[in-house]
């Protein structure tokens, strides 16, 4: 292990880190694989701009800050449930405050016929080698650390599985509550979804703040949809703005299954979504909607990587990013066609505003094809908001700032358009007015 | 009401009005006629407030207001409407949401009370049925694929919902068939009355069939050169503009 990687930030987590307290502590192969990815992370500490996954983030900063581990408060913590409300949605709630599960605020009573849900740390004391698989695995790529990190360290959170032909009505959230307390926090949850053969869910997954702070949040999401599924996975992150939030989502569908994906990025300092996805199954569809909307000093990253593996396989991802201030957003979007996923059909659509000079986007799209008769397209755009269209509001009487405004979540909301849940596309739309400038 | 007084006013360096002069009292209906070039839209754009037109002399004012001191917003609350002659497509933003936020903004900034959805969508029914056009238009994004008729039609009901104080139309005959030309004059003849003043910019005499002048101007070289009642309109019509090149002074060698 080298000195140079050993930064204030490594030997903080590396000192708040007690394996044996963890949930799940006693279990050979929990253990091996904890213990593993912890001396991997800290072998490899944070990686800086010279690699590629990390070349638009830089992680210097980050490096230099020390983070506490464990929230004695998190468990007793009064939280305002008002922050995490959805208008007509009522149903099973996981809440998570500050990493830690709270049954008080969740609601997994009389949970519908074919749905499993419960926290990880409940999970792990009956029998735990359903979860094997997805809790030995390493992560050993150079964009992994925080996955790793997330491997050897997370204690909670959510096991969710759906029943071969289970269709849940009902949308499922989980919400993730980062609160104040008197140092800065680092809080892991792992989550563990598979939709069985035939399933349909809607999971919708937040993270709000209670107050200002400055804690870091790493999140690992194993997705596994089976042959027929259906799934519909809304994220919608108002993290607190000077927080740091990291998530990983790995999803795989198999033949025929269907996921539409929407993601709707506000707040956090600094925030990373790596969003990978395996078509492993012939026919299987992703659909990927997401938006970013940043102010202020924000810095927002999200990682796109789809596989398309199998045969006539589609993914269609549309994509809008606004930055204003000095904010920056980046976005990149992989996309590869492996040899015999004939028939595929990818397409892939980055438009981006900037609002101020001193605001940057970059984003990147990446297109690699190796098999036969394939659709493929992508556009990539960043732009300003339109002077005609700007005078055309302001000639009618509306304010300069408000009139930037309504473009700008025009500009946005197209995105949600194909969101069958009015109510929860009218709370994305009066979330994105709040959030973008007024002045 | 308006008045405009040696208005002088340039775009990307060029000259474009050149002593413009004109009066515009409640209750009349002012028509500017003028060949391509002459000025005409400058002029709806410069009292409007668009960007990019530069007024090196004269002085425009609207009730007593030094009009080109204010922000376009300033204008639309104080009452001037801008008919473009071409309304721009907004995808995203719905027609009833945009019309609603421009009302309640100019009642903001005139100090009375904003309407709620349920006495918005009252004056909205009432307006429809003025202006004979379907609720239709109203659920789709602003101007976003609209007919050429359609958008021109939008603008008129923009115009019937926010009732300026004075309407300015931009070539609001460009583009048009005759029956939808016919069904636009309906709407602008629907809002005339006392308290309101239209200055109808035209190329053709055509719109002056429906829309019936109180005064008929003529724009040459970025000042007016001859003003008259409709019967004006009618000489043009006849003659072309050639005509008016020689009345333009600034052609003729004649002092201004």
């Amino acid at each position: 292990m080298s000195e140079a990687q050993r930064t204030p930030f490594v030997d903080s987590l590396l000192d708040g880190a007690t394996l044996a307290q963890l949930p799940g502590s006693g279990i050979g192969w929990l253990d091996t694989a904890r213990r593993e990815n912890l001396e991997a992370f800290v072998a490899s500490g944070l990686p800086d701009g010279r690699v590629e996954a990390w070349k638009y983030t830089a992680l210097r900063a980050l490096g230099q800050r020390r983070f506490a581990s464990g929230d004695a408060q998190a468990l007793t913590q009064a939280v305002d449930a008002s922050a995490f409300v959805l208008p007509g949605i009522d149903g099973p709630s996981l809440v998570f405050v500050n990493g830690a599960f709270r049954k008080d605020l969740s609601r997994i009573d009389n949970l519908p016929a074919g749905l499993g849900l419960l926290p990880l740390s409940q999970a792990l004391q009956g029998d735990a080698e359903p979860l094997r698989f997805a809790l030995s695995r390493h992560y050993r790529g150079s964009g992994d650390v925080f996955a790793r990190l997330n491997a050897a360290l997370a204690g909670d959170g959510v096991v969710l599985r759906v029943a071969d032909g289970a269709k849940i009505s009902q949308p499922v959230r989980l919400v993730f509550v980062g609160a104040p307390v008197n140092a800065d926090l680092a809080w892991h949850v792992r989550h563990i979804v598979e939709l069985g053969e035939g399933a349909e869910l809607s999971l919708i997954e937040q993270h709000v703040a209670t107050g200002a702070h400055q804690n870091l949040g790493t999140q690992v999401t194993d997705i596994v949809l089976r042959k027929g599924s259906r799934l519909r996975h809304v994220t919608l992150q108002e993290a607190a703005e000077g927080s740091t939030l990291v998530r990983h989502d790995g999803i795989q569908l198999d033949a025929d299954a269907h996921a539409a994906m929407y993601v709707m990025e506000l707040g956090g300092s600094l925030v990373r979504h790596d969003l990978h996805a395996t078509l492993a199954g012939d026919r299987a569809r992703l659909d990927t909607r997401g938006v970013f909307a940043l102010r202020g000093r924000q810095h927002v990253d999200t990682q796109m990587a789809i596989r398309h593996s199998a045969l006539n396989t589609v993914s269609e991802s549309v994509w809008r990013g606004v930055a204003d201030d000095r904010s920056r957003g980046v976005f990149r979007g992989a996309i590869v066609v492996a040899e015999g996923a004939d028939g595929s059909d990818a397409s892939l659509s980055s438009k981006n505003l900037l609002l101020s000079g001193g605001a940057e986007i970059d984003t990147k799209p990446e297109l690699e094809i190796y098999a036969d008769e394939v659709k493929a397209a992508h556009g990539a755009t960043v732009g300003q908001l339109d002077e005609r269209s700007l005078f055309y509001l302001r000639s009618r009487g509306i304010p300069f700032a408000e009139a930037r405004s309504i473009l700008t979540t025009a500009f946005c909301r197209a995105v949600f358009d194909g969101l069958d849940d009015e109510g929860l596309r009218e709370h994305i739309n009066t979330q994105l007015m709040a959030h973008l400038p007024t002045a | 009401m308006l008045k405009i007084e040696n208005l002088h006013a340039r775009v990307e360096g060029k000259d474009i009005l050149k002593g413009l002069t004109l009066t515009v009292n409640p209750g009349e209906v002012h028509a500017i006629m003028g060949p391509n070039g002459a000025g005409k839209s400058t002029l709806g754009n410069v009292l409007s407030g668009r960007d990019g037109y530069e007024v090196t002399e004269g002085s425009v004012t609207f009730n007593g207001v030094d009009l080109l001191a204010l922000e376009p917003e300033e204008r639309a609350a104080a009452g001037v409407f801008l008919a473009f002659q071409y309304p721009v497509e907004i995808p995203g933003v719905n027609n009833t949401y945009f019309l609603r936020a421009a009302l309640n903004a100019q009642r903001k900034q005139r100090g009375e009370a904003e309407l709620d959805s349920m006495q918005f969508l009252k004056l909205v029914r009432e307006k429809l049925k003025i202006m004979q056009i379907s609720d239709e238009l109203l659920h789709r994004a602003v101007n976003e694929g609209f007919s050429g008729g359609e958008k021109k039609r939008n603008e008129i009901f923009q115009m019937a919902v926010l009732e300026p104080k004075l309407a300015i139309l931009d070539e609001t005959d460009s583009g048009l068939d005759i029956d939808a030309l016919k069904q636009v004059a309906q709407g602008v003849n629907a809002l005339r009355s006392t308290e309101r003043g239209f200055l109808v910019i035209t190329h053709y005499q055509r719109l002056l069939d429906y829309i019936e002048p109180d005064f008929v101007h003529v724009l040459a070289d970025g000042r007016i050169v001859q003003s008259g009642d409709k019967t004006l309109a009618l000489k043009l019509e006849e003659q072309g503009y050639a005509w008016v090149n020689d009345k333009d002074p600034a052609l003729t060698g004649a002092s201004a």
